[in-house]
C-alpha cells in the first residue's frame, strides 16, 4: 500500500489512499458533500455539478466527485460561495422541473426535494413556460416522466455496468435530452427496477408502487427476498396490513442495494386473489370451508390413529419454509410420527461438495467472496438469469477489481461478456470444460468455483480434486434452487440424514417413492407441490396439505390448512451459500397461520406437544444453534439483521447423495416455481412469456 | 442490410481507421457516408452500423440524435441551410430564413413535396467573414441575398431537369 495521502476538509484532517476522490474521502470524516451524478460504485460522470467544493489556491469551484486528493489539499465544502454555486445548480434543474412535489411520486423521498429544501432556490427568475413532454410507460415495471429527469445518468450506468443490460440511453441534446428505453417506445431487459430505485427524483417510477401511498405512510420491514436461494434483503413497505413496495435503498444486507424483479416486486403472490384463508376439508368428494379448530383436529385425529398401529406416514417439505419449520417438522416427523419418510425436492449436490469438502476450512464461498476472490468459474448455469445476485456480485468484482471470469456452460450466458475464457461444451461435458482450463487456472492466486446441478455425485469429488490440483486456495458453491432450498438440507428433510448432515442409518422413502407407494397411508405435504407434475400410486391415502394456494397437490388433499407466506412470520433461512438470515413479519394474511404454529397445534391436538417443544421460532432457532452441526452462529449477527455464515463441513457425510434425484427447475428471472404462478407483476412482463 | 460496394469500401476502410478496440470511434463517419447516400439515417441502418462496431443500437441512437447533422427522416436532394446565427443575423440572415422557408413554402428541417429541396435553420457554420452564409448539401454559399437565394435555387432545379 502507497503511504496515504493528508489533507483537509473542513478543517479535519483526514487521510485517504492516493487516488481517492475527494467526495468520498468526505465521507472518511462524516462529511457529506451532495451529488447527484456521482454515485457509489458506478463510473463517474461529472454531470450535475452539485458536488462543487472549495479547493485552495484552485481559483475556481471544482468538482469533488472526480477530484483525487492530493497532499495538503485544503478543501472547503460548505462556504457561501459553495452554497451560492449549489443554489443556482438548482435553480438550473428546476427550470423545466414540474414544482408539483405534493403530488410527485418520489415526494418525501427525493433528493432533489432534499438539496432544494438545503439550498434554497426557493424562487425562480425563469418566467418563460417550461418544456413539457407526456409521461411513457415502457413496460408494466417501468415508468418515464421526462420532465422530472436531472440527467443524472444513474439509470443508464446502473443499467449497463450494473446489470450488464445495457436498456437505457440518453437521446436528443440540451433541454429536450431525455432518457430512451432499447426497443424505441419500450423496454425489453431484466424488468429489475434498479433504475427505478436508484433515480434520486420522481422521473423513474414503478407501476407497482407509484401513486399509490407516500413514503411516511409505510412500516419498512426488512426481510428475506422468498424466491432464489442468494438470499438478498428486501424492504416491504408495508400499510395496512399490505405490501405495497419491496427495495433495499439503505443498502443493508448482503446485496447492498441489489434486487432482481422477484425480490422486488415479486411480493403480489401475498394478496393474490387465491390465496387461502381458511382451511379447507373434504366432504362428499369436495373440499369446503372448515374452522381452524375442526380442521386441526380431524389432522390430529387421523395422524394418532395411523400412529397409532404403525401405519405409513410420508411427509415432503419445502423449498421456501423456514430452517425452524423444516428442522420442527423432521423432528415431528422422526420422533413423534415415528417415520423417516421425509424428503423434498432437492436441486444442488450439497452433500457431496460437503463431504469431499471434509477436512478443509474455509472452502465455502460466501456472496461477498465472489465480489471479492481474484477469479471466478462458473460451471453449467446461467446465473444472470438463474442466480441473479450471485452474478451482480461476479460481475460487480470484474468492474471494480477486474476479478477473472472463467465460464463453462452449454450455452450463451450474459458472464460471456466479462469472461477471460468461455469453454462452450455440450450436455454432460462440463468437468471436461473444467479440466480444459486448468492451465489458465493454475496462473490464478484463488478462486471460487460455481457450479450448478450437471455436476452431481461423482462429478462434485472430480471437480474438487481437480481444484485441489491447481495448488491455489479454491472456494465452492454449489448452487440450489429456492430461497431455503440449502436450508431443508441443512435440517435433514431427507430419509438419509438428520439435521447437521448426520447419517440417520434408518431407511425412508424420498419424494418419488412416496408418490408410487401404493401402501402409503398418510401423506403430509407441507409448502410443496409434488403433484404439479407427477401422480400418487396411493388413492386412499389421506392428504394433509399446508399451502398458500390450491396448488395441484392441494388440490387432491382430504384437508388443506392455509399456511402464511415467508414475508408473514419469522425465523431464518439459509441462502444458497450457507449465510442465515432473519425473516421478519411484514404484513399477514387474515386466516392463514405460519406452518411452525400449524405443526405446533398438530402436536397440540395430539397431545403431543411436549415432544416436540414449544412452536416459537426463537426457540426453536435457540435449539438448532445447539443441535445442529454448523448452526452455532453468532446470536448478535443474526438479530441485527445480519447473514451469519454457516459451516456444516467437516466429518465425512457416509450416506449416498443421491445424485439420481438432484434437479434444478432452472427458474429465470420471470418465474419462481409454484409460487411464481401467483405473481401478477412475473407474468406480465413480456420477457417473462418469450422465456 | 446490403450496402453499396462504395459504402460497403468505405465502412470495411473506416473499421480500420481506429486502434484495436476503438471501432466505436467509426460511428459518426459511417452514419455520415451512408446518409449522404441513402438520403437518411433508416433503422435497418442504425442496426448495422451497431452489428459493425459493436455497441447497442440505442447507442448509436444517442449519438444520432445528439449531432443535428444526422437526419432520421429523408431530406431533399438539396437540403438547403441557413445560418441564423449572430453574424448572419446581424447582416441579414434572418430575413433569407423567412425568404426560403416562404418561397419553398416549407418550415425547420422540412421538406418540400417534390423532395427536391429541404430546408433547414442553423447555427454557425464557420463562414461569418462571408456572412450571411448559407449550405447546400456540402457547398457553401456567401454573402447571400434573397434574389442571390432565388437564382440559385432555380439554377439547381433547372440543371435537374429532364
Ligand atoms: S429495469 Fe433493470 S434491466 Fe430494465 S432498464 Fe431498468 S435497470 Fe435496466
Ligand atoms: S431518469 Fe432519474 S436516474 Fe435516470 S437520468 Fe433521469 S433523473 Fe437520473
Ligand atoms: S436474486 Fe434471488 S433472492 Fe435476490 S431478489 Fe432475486 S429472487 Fe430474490
Ligand atoms: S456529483 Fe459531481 S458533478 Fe455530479
Ligand atoms: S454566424 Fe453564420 S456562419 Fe457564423
Amino acid at each position: 500500500m502507497a503511504a496515504p495521502v493528508k489533507l483537509t476538509i473542513d478543517g479535519k484532517a483526514v487521510e485517504a489512499a492516493p487516488g481517492t476522490l475527494v467526495i468520498d474521502a468526505a465521507k472518511l470524516v462524516g462529511i457529506n458533500i451532495p451529488s447527484f451524478c456521482y454515485y457509489e460504485g458506478l463510473t463517474l460522470q461529472a454531470a450535475c455539478r452539485m458536488c462543487l467544493v472549495e479547493v485552495e489556491k484552485a481559483p475556481k469551484l471544482l468538482a469533488a466527485c472526480t477530484l483525487p486528493v492530493a497532499e495538503g489539499m485544503v478543501v472547503r465544502t460548505e462556504t457561501p460561495v459553495v452554497a451560492e454555486a449549489r443554489k443556482y445548480t438548482l435553480e438550473f434543474l428546476l427550470t423545466n422541473h414540474p414544482l408539483d412535489c405534493p403530488v410527485c411520486d418520489k415526494g418525501g423521498e427525493c433528493e432533489l426535494q432534499d438539496m432544494v429544501f438545503r439550498y434554497g432556490a426557493g424562487e425562480s427568475r425563469y418566467s418563460e413556460n417550461k418544456l413539457h413532454v407526456d409521461e411513457k410507460q415502457w413496460s408494466p415495471v417501468v415508468f418515464y416522466d421526462g420532465p422530472r429527469c436531472i440527467l443524472c445518468f444513474r439509470c443508464v450506468r446502473i443499467c449497463s455496468e450494473g446489470m450488464g443490460v445495457g436498456a437505457l440511453g440518453i437521446v436528443n441534446r440540451g433541454a429536450v435530452s431525455e432518457i430512451a428505453p432499447n426497443h424505441g417506445d419500450h423496454l425489453e431487459c431484466d424488468e429489475c427496477g434498479m433504475c427505478i430505485d436508484i433515480c434520486p427524483v420522481g422521473a423513474l417510477t414503478s407501476g407497482t408502487y407509484r401513486y399509490k401511498t407516500r413514503p411516511w405512510e409505510m412500516d419498512h420491514v426488512g426481510t428475506i427476498c422468498t424466491h432464489c436461494s442468494n438470499g438478498c434483503k428486501t424492504t416491504l413497505g408495508v400499510r395496512n396490513g399490505q405490501i405495497i413496495r419491496g427495495n433495499n435503498r439503505d443498502r443493508s444486507g448482503i446485496n447492498g442495494e441489489f434486487l432482481c424483479i422477484k425480490g422486488r416486486y415479486g411480493f403480489d403472490f401475498t394478496d393474490h386473489p387465491e390465496r387461502l384463508q381458511s382451511p379447507l376439508m373434504r366432504v362428499n368428494g369436495k373440499l369446503e370451508a372448515a374452522s381452524w379448530s375442526v380442521a386441526l383436529a380431524a389432522v390430529a385425529k387421523k395422524f394418532s390413529e395411523v400412529r397409532a398401529r404403525h401405519g405409513s406416514f410420508g411427509v415432503i417439505g419445502s423449498t421456501h419454509t423456514t430452517n425452524e419449520e423444516n428442522y420442527y417438522l423432521q423432528k415431528f416427523a422422526r420422533s413423534v410420527l415415528g417415520t423417516n419418510h421425509i424428503d423434498h425436492h432437492r436441486s444442488g449436490d450439497v452433500v457431496t461438495l460437503l463431504d469431499a469438502l471434509s477436512g478443509t476450512a474455509g472452502s465455502l464461498s460466501t456472496t461477498a467472496d465472489l465480489y471479492e476472490r481474484k477469479a471466478v468459474l462458473v460451471v453449467g448455469a446461467d446465473l444472470s438469469s438463474q442466480q441473479p445476485f450471485l452474478a451482480f456480485q461476479i460481475r460487480a468484482n470484474y468492474r471494480h477489481h477486474q476479478a477473472r471470469v472463467y465460464v463453462v456452460t452449454e450455452n450463451e450466458v450474459r458472464e460471456d461478456g466479462i469472461a477471460a475464457a468461455t469453454v462452450r461444451v455440450d450436455k454432460g461435458g462440463e468437468l471436461a470444460g473444467v479440466h480444459s482450463l486448468a492451465e489458465k487456472l493454475k496462473t490464478e492466486s484463488e478462486l471460487v468455483i460455481v457450479f450448478g446441478d450437471s455436476i452431481k455425485g461423482e462429478a462434485v469429488r472430480e471437480l474438487v480434486a481437480f481444484g485441489n490440483s491447481l495448488g491455489i486456495p479454491v472456494k465452492y458453491v454449489a448452487l440450489v434452487d429456492y430461497s431455503n432450498s440449502r436450508g431443508a438440507l441443512d435440517m435433514g428433510l431427507v430419509p438419509e440424514l438428520l439435521p447437521g448432515y448426520q447419517p440417520s442409518n434408518q431407511p425412508g422413502m424420498t419424494v418419488g417413492e412416496m408418490l408410487e407407494s401404493e401402501s402409503l397411508e398418510v401423506l403430509w405435504v407441507v409448502g410443496a407441490n409434488p403433484l404439479e407434475s407427477a401422480a400418487m400410486k396411493a388413492k386412499d391415502a389421506f392428504v394433509v396439505v399446508q399451502e398458500m394456494f390450491l396448488t395441484e397437490t392441494a388440490q387432491r388433499a382430504d384437508i388443506v390448512l392455509p399456511a402464511a407466506s415467508a414475508y408473514e412470520k419469522t425465523g431464518t433461512v439459509t441462502n444458497v451459500t450457507g449465510e442465515v438470515q432473519r425473516l421478519k413479519t411484514g404484513p399477514s394474511t387474515m386466516g392463514a397461520k405460519p406452518d411452525l404454529e400449524i405443526i405446533g397445534l398438530i402436536a397440540r391436538d395430539m397431545g403431543l406437544a411436549a415432544a416436540v417443544g414449544p412452536w416459537i421460532a426463537d426457540k426453536v432457532f435457540e435449539e438448532i444453534r445447539a443441535t445442529v452441526k454448523g448452526y452455532s452462529v453468532p446470536m448478535a449477527i443474526i438479530s441485527a439483521g445480519g447473514a451469519a455464515h454457516t459451516m456444516p463441513v467437516n466429518g465425512r457425510i457416509p450416506v449416498e447423495s443421491r445424485p439420481d434425484l438432484i434437479h434444478s427447475s432452472r427458474d429465470n428471472l420471470f418465474t419462481s416455481g409454484t409460487l411464481g404462478r401467483y405473481s401478477k407483476m412475473l407474468g406480465s412482463v413480456m420477457e417473462g412469456r418469450q422465456a | 442490410m446490403t450496402l453499396s460496394p462504395h459504402l460497403e469500401a468505405k465502412f470495411a476502410k473506416l473499421l480500420t481507421s481506429y486502434p484495436p478496440g476503438r471501432q466505436r470511434s467509426a460511428m459518426i463517419p459511417m452514419l455520415m457516408f451512408a446518409q449522404d447516400e441513402l438520403g437518411q439515417v433508416t433503422q435497418e441502418l442504425v442496426e448495422e452500423v451497431a452489428r459493425r462496431i459493436g455497441c447497442t443500437p440505442l447507442q448509436v441512437e444517442e449519438v444520432l440524435t445528439y449531432y443535428s447533422m444526422l437526419h432520421k427522416k429523408p431530406l431533399g436532394k438539396y437540403h438547403v441551410q441557413i445560418c441564423t446565427n449572430i453574424s448572419c443575423m446581424l447582416t441579414g440572415g434572418a430575413e433569407l430564413w423567412e425568404h426560403a422557408s416562404g418561397k419553398l413554402r416549407i418550415g425547420h428541417r422540412e421538406v418540400a413535396a417534390d423532395g427536391f429541396f429541404s430546408l433547414e435553420e442553423v447555427e454557425c457554420i464557420g463562414a461569418c467573414s462571408w456572412a450571411p452564409a448559407i449550405q447546400v448539401n456540402y457547398d457553401f454559399h456567401h454573402h447571400v441575398t434573397p434574389e442571390k437565394l432565388d437564382r440559385l435555387l432555380a439554377g439547381l432545379r433547372s440543371a435537374n431537369a429532364v
